[in-house]
């Protein structure tokens, strides 16, 4: 539960440090040029990647990228701590595994399937969690994820402990094969890709600004006639669809959905990844992923140790940049990224 | 002035455990009036506001604004139906600037409950302009771009009644506007107050008894969450009942 304790305190200040871009008249300036530039640099690592790294290893990343993006979005901009993101991660992985594998289905229909389930699993958590505040909110997703983690374990056709294995990747809209690892990695990096660009759009959005209003002074937002628990459930329910893309895109990769994408250890992991990169920013739960998904497998040789040195990492992230690594840069460079 | 009631509450009472916060208040304000609540620490102001806006529930009691039953309204409806209020300790938008601090106000007026996140945000600057006319209506043109949180105490004031005003509401409820601040700022509030209260209505509580003095045109007093007298201020002040609330019993 250290995670889980630790991400909670930083809940508070979360909230104050996504709102901490420096103070320009448009938000977009800003966007504009930092941010901008370092998507176009984003992109191109995404498209240089599969001929230097093993493709596999950078969709996995891309996966767990996506994952804790999606999750900083309810985190970061929607000031909103779950503690069950695993929920729609693994139910999505579930769903796209099952509709590949046993329904034939394409691997874009998989996909669309997976991140539809997380999006209603994010309506119900959500339209229960928003009632409370905090840690409670937080308290509330944890459980609901555990249920559902349950139910993942008894359920026939998760497969219990076995999983859902053998998934075929299958063909993207039944004409283009995406079987092997670098022809899927196209599909994932846009994907990826898309998935940024989306979250990117919704927090310049002008519900973006509304939520960011919410995140700086709710009571405020009420009395201004905003029904602001309408607007946290939304970002709830696109924060749960994004993990559920990220989730669904695992499963084709690895061809493969487990109990541990459903475990609360996941949720875990993705708050650490968030708090590492930096909440709050756009490009920094990309940078924390990197960071964990390379340490676990780079590291791995010290095999239960693993869990250590990712404490040490976190430890010294804590210490080093309390804003998260991109979080620091960002206010280094005076704007947002 | 004309007898036409604005806001009327009838036996507003507030209960938390066993302690009556607000017991039995009946309150009617005059449309176009500036009407102050005033009484010593504790006498129910705050909770009397809580209660008129619903951001608490009354555990008894009636509230009609403007010809319709409030009573069970959620809060963001009732600053929908016009009846916005202001916080004692003062509610800006801190990690905004100045005009987005409006905007988000006018973009409720405007756009309404919309949820349009797949708009960029660009789609708000066709209400730039308004903003930054009610910006420099209080006054703060020149900060137009600096973060809020930076603002002087009662520069945030005075944002906060531009961003109120951006509803263009009915009535404003402002809690203690003038708490906390210095002289030129308390001078500068209370004639922005003056010229808001032009075609609006305004109740407020308030320390300050020379602003209540000046502004006000009727006062109910509150002691121990009942009304303890109401009228204009030199009935009022006068009244052995408020002195002694005030002030205390004379020894005899």
């Amino acid at each position: 539960m250290n995670a889980a304790t630790t991400a909670t305190n930083t809940v508070t200040s979360g909230r104050a440090l996504a709102g901490q871009a420096p103070g320009l008249l448009h938000e977009d300036a800003g966007e504009g040029r930092g941010q901008g530039i370092a998507l176009i640099a984003l992109a191109a690592a995404l498209v240089a990647a599969p001929f230097l790294v093993y493709p596999v290893f950078v969709m996995k990343l891309l996966c767990f990228a996506l994952f804790a993006c999606a999750f900083n979005l309810l985190l970061g901009f929607g000031g909103l701590l779950s503690i069950g993101h695993a929920l729609f991660f693994g139910f999505a992985s579930y769903t796209s595994a099952h509709a590949s594998k046993a329904w034939g289905l394409t691997p874009e229909l998989s996909i669309a399937a997976g991140t539809l389930v997380a999006a209603a699993l994010g309506l119900l958590v959500g339209s229960l969690a928003i009632r409370r505040q905090g840690i409670y909110l937080a308290m509330i997703t944890l459980a609901l994820a555990q249920m559902g983690y349950f139910v993942a374990l008894q359920a026939p056709f998760t497969g219990g402990e076995d999983g859902i294995q053998g998934v075929p990747r299958g063909a993207l809209l039944g004409v283009l094969d995406v079987s092997s690892d670098f022809s899927l990695y196209w599909l994932v990096a846009g994907l990826f890709m898309a998935g940024i660009l989306c979250m990117r759009r919704i927090v310049h959005s002008p519900f973006g600004q509304v939520l960011k209003a919410i995140r700086d002074n709710e009571p405020r937002m009420v009395s201004l006639g905003y029904k602001v628990d309408r607007y946290k459930l939304l970002v709830f329910v696109l924060s749960a669809a994004l993990s559920g893309l990220a989730g669904a895109m695992k499963a084709l990769v690895f061809q493969f959905a487990s109990l541990v994408d459903v475990y609360w250890t996941m949720s875990g992991e993705v708050i650490l990844m968030t708090l590492i990169g930096g909440v709050g920013t756009i490009l920094g739960p990309i940078v924390g992923a990197a960071v964990i998904v390379s340490a676990q497998s780079y590291l791995s040789s010290l095999g239960a140790w693993v869990v250590v040195a990712q404490g040490a990492i976190f430890v010294a992230c804590v210490v080093l940049f309390r804003k998260g690594i991109v979080g620091t840069l960002a206010d280094r460079l005076g704007r947002p990224l | 002035m004309s007898d036409d009631i604005i806001l009327e509450a009838s036996g507003l009472s507030k209960r938390f455990g066993g302690f009556d916060a607000v017991g039995g208040v009946d309150i009617k304000v005059r449309r176009g009036s500036i009407h102050a609540l005033i009484g010593p620490n504790g006498a129910g102001k705050t909770t009397c506001f809580n209660l008129l806006t619903k951001f608490h529930q009354p555990t008894a009691g009636q509230i009609r604004f403007d010809g319709r039953d409030i009573t069970s309204l959620a809060p963001a409806d009732v600053a929908l139906a016009g009846l916005v209020r202001s916080f004692q300790i003062s509610a800006v938008f801190g990690e905004m600037s100045v005009l987005e601090n409006v905007r988000i106000a006018l973009q409720r007026r405007h756009r309404g409950s919309s949820f349009d996140f797949w708009r960029t945000e660009r789609t708000l600057r066709s209400l730039d302009g308004k903003a930054a006319h009610l910006i420099e209506a209080v006054g703060l043109a020149s900060h137009i771009s600096r973060r809020a949180g930076e603002l002087s105490y009662g520069r945030k004031r005075a944002l906060e009644i531009a961003t109120t005003l951006a509803l263009d509401p009915k009535m404003l409820l402002l809690d203690e506007p003038m708490a906390g601040m210095g002289h030129e700022d308390i001078d500068r509030t209370a004639e922005l107050i003056r010229t808001v209260s032009t075609d609006r209505t305004i109740l407020m509580v308030e320390h300050n008894l020379s602003v209540v003095s000046s502004l006000s045109d009727r006062i109910t007093v509150l002691s121990r969450g009942k009304v303890l007298a109401e009228g204009a201020y030199a009935d009022v002040s006068t009244d052995p009942r408020v002195v002694e609330a005030y002030i205390g019993v004379p020894h005899a």
